[in-house]
């Protein structure tokens, strides 16, 4: 069974984020880049589908600058088998339908029978493009997915996603596309021979053209990035021990309205 | 020279940070509490290929450098130095003598497994009277027949309870005094072969530190490391390479120690200001970010010199000396910056002090790196004291 990631490389949690001078981006100086931690819930399970039928291939794909290359890399020492790198100046400033409409440009040449996905990228949060991605395929899809079953003739696949109090368990018929949730796996970490041997495995560089795609205009424009105002300071109440409780019940039920 | 990373040994150093940061941190404060042993993690450092960095695949190692393992170790050392120790003995003090004077039946039987992190290795050279002075080993090994007879004892052994292979030094002949000196391998439960205690100790206290027996323990002729009186020159050419892992040690416990020293400087306030706008404490914290650089620096040039397969000796007692003397610098003053709270266990810095203390004795002390380093400083002869 051939399987599709799609990844994509974000700053890391740590990173303290700044907009930068043109005030339509993030500035990118400093930032230490790591594989968005949904993505690394799809390829964990990627692999264990091919582990668990004894045989298979799983595919990264990533859209993206150079630097991704490092994001892609970390997959292949994880174990995907190779690696697609979507990269090509014409996707700059890529919104999310222009990804996911040049993931679905691979999606169709590789014919996988499984696609996965994290929910979102923890960079814009934004979620959208494995519904867009579902939407131009015409493939079923799953968000939020805590469990999953392939079937054994790998027809269909049995998914739960994350839903108020409880699992919603539904199953699609593949082809289809998974988003991972947290608590899905957990991520292993890359051995050393999976690292070493990374670099012997092929990424393959694939330009808007290679896939028969224009340069599209984006149907989002960024209009402008605002810094977050600074929290304002947390207020100690100060004073014995009834009174105090009475002044914190009377704040937040009048000043934080919150009873 | 070259100061990057390559991607491979970037990857891996982000590996080792994770894992440590994950796996290794939350349960640094109870191993040392407990003086216990960690199992669970050193097994999955088998499992990442931690535990034979620098063997090749062929025989069950990762086949990354020096380099890489210099900068596993410093990141494994910044969570806990126990770990970083256990690591280190297995990569330099086994793995490395095994791969380079081991046969193939040997390299296949003592080496995989335990490069693999199947299994555990120690290096038994150390006796009650040959410490600095480890030519003066008391140690038998009596040739009979197909096999050799070990009497003799080991102490202060790194992994010794917990090690299955044991490299261990003894006098197949008195009269050639260190000439005389050959190597075996003997495993866990061989007759006449036991450990009589095990050391409590100020720091690295999840490192079992033990004493080894060897009563009429009789060792196949076919587990002799090299050939017979080859053992010091193993044991000297096997510390060489120990000298940069526990160089990266100190790098790490300095580096721990550090970090929780900035953190501590930016939140804690006196005087109405945080105390990083002290200038007394922004030197000390410009001192020990100085030292550590360089001491890291020391570190991966002994490191490169190795993987180009040039002379290293000099360089990893510089690098060992160095980074063993800012790591217990580092770590007073990270608990001085600390303040009284630096001295409290649960703020974890005084485990790092305590921790940096035997990088600057176990394999050679301070003193004996400067001993290597004047010798070459004045030529060999000239530097000879006595
Ligand atoms: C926790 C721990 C783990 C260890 N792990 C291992 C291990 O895995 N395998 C192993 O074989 N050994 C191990 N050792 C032993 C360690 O390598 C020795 O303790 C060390 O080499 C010092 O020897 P010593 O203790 O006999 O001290 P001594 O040699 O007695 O030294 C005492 C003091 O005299 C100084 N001194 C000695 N000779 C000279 C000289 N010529 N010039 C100047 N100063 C000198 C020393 O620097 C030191 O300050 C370990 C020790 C400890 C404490």
């Amino acid at each position: 069974m051939k399987i599709l990631v799609a990844i994509k490389q974000v700053p890391d949690t740590a990173t303290q984020v700044k907009v930068g001078a043109d005030g339509k981006a993030i500035d990118t100086a400093g930032i230490t880049w790591i594989v968005s931690p949904y993505d690394e819930y799809a390829v964990e399970e990627a692999l264990r589908i091919k582990e668990k039928r004894g045989q298979g291939e799983v595919v990264a794909v990533s859209l993206g600058p150079d630097r991704v290359k490092e994001a892609i890399r970390s997959c292949l020492a994880m174990g995907c088998d190779r690696a697609i790198h979507l990269n090509d100046p014409a996707w700059n400033d890529a919104d999310t339908l222009t990804t996911a409409k040049a993931l679905a440009a691979v999606i169709k040449q590789e014919a996988p029978q499984l696609v996965l996905c994290g929910r979102q990228a923890i960079d814009d949060d934004m979620g959208a493009v494995t519904a867009q991605l579902a939407e131009l395929l015409g493939w079923p899809c799953a968000y939020w997915i805590m469990e999953e079953t392939v079937d054994a003739d790998g027809k269909s696949v049995r998914a739960a996603r994350q839903a108020e109090g409880g699992l919603e368990v539904f199953d699609l018929p593949l082809p289809a596309i998974l988003a991972a949730q947290k608590g899905l796996n957990e991520p292993r970490y890359p051995t050393l021979k999976g690292i070493m041997g990374a670099k012997k495995k092929e990424i393959k560089d694939v330009k808007a053209g290679d896939l028969g795609l224009g340069a599209e205009p984006p149907q989002l424009a960024v209009i402008g990035l605002e810094a977050l105002p600074p929290r304002p300071p947390g207020r100690v109440i100060q004073g014995d021990v009834p009174a105090a409780v009475k002044e914190l019940v009377r704040a937040l039920r009048e000043d934080a309205k919150a009873i | 020279m070259e100061l990057d990373l390559t991607d491979e040994q970037r990857m891996i150093q982000a590996m080792a940070r994770e894992f440590a940061e994950t796996a290794i941190r939350p349960i640094a404060v109870e191993i040392d509490r407990e003086a216990r042993f960690p199992h669970e993690t050193v097994k999955r450092m088998g499992a990442l290929g931690l535990m034979g960095i620098m063997v090749p695949e062929r025989w069950g190692g990762s086949g990354a450098d020096t380099v890489a393992y210099v900068v596993a170790v410093e990141e494994i050392a910044k969570a806990c130095g126990s770990h970083a120790v256990i690591m280190s003995v297995n990569n330099s003090l086994y793995c490395d003598p095994l791969l380079t004077y081991g046969t193939d039946a040997q390299r296949e039987r003592f080496l995989v497994p335990v490069a693999a992190g199947q299994a555990n290795g120690c290096f038994a050279l150390t006796e009650s009277q040959a410490g600095s002075d480890a030519r003066n080993q008391a140690t038998l090994a009596t040739r009979d027949g197909d096999s050799y007879v070990l009497n003799g004892k080991k102490q202060f052994i790194s992994t010794g309870r917990e090690a299955s292979f044991a490299l261990v030094f003894g006098q197949t002949d008195r009269a050639k005094a260190h000439h005389g000196i050959s190597a075996f391998v003997v495993e866990k439960g061989a007759p006449g072969f036991g450990v009589s205690k095990t050391e409590d100790k100020l720091g690295i206290r999840a490192s079992d530190t033990a004493e080894l027996v060897f009563e009429d323990c009789r060792v196949p002729a076919a587990s002799r490391l090299g050939e017979e009186g080859m053992g010091f020159t193993i044991a000297m050419g096997t510390i060489d390479g120990g000298r940069i892992g526990i160089a990266a040690q100190a790098v790490g416990l300095a580096a721990g120690a550090y970090e929780r020293a900035v953190a501590y400087a930016r939140e804690r306030k006196s005087f109405g200001v945080p105390i990083g706008q002290h200038q007394m404490v922004q030197w000390m914290l410009a001192d020990m970010a100085t030292a550590i650089d360089g001491a890291r620096l020391l570190t991966l040039r002994a490191a490169t010199l190795k993987d180009a397969g040039k002379p290293f000796g000099v360089a990893a007692a510089m690098a060992k000396l160095f980074a063993a003397e800012t790591a217990m610098k580092a770590t007073t003053d990270a608990i001085q910056v600390h303040g009284g709270y630096g001295y409290i266990r649960e703020y974890e810095v005084e485990r790092y002090f305590r921790d940096a203390k035997i990088t600057q004795i176990y394999e050679g002390t301070s003193q004996i790196q400067k001993l290597v380093i004047a010798r070459e400083v004045l030529g060999r002869t000239a530097g000879r004291s006595a």
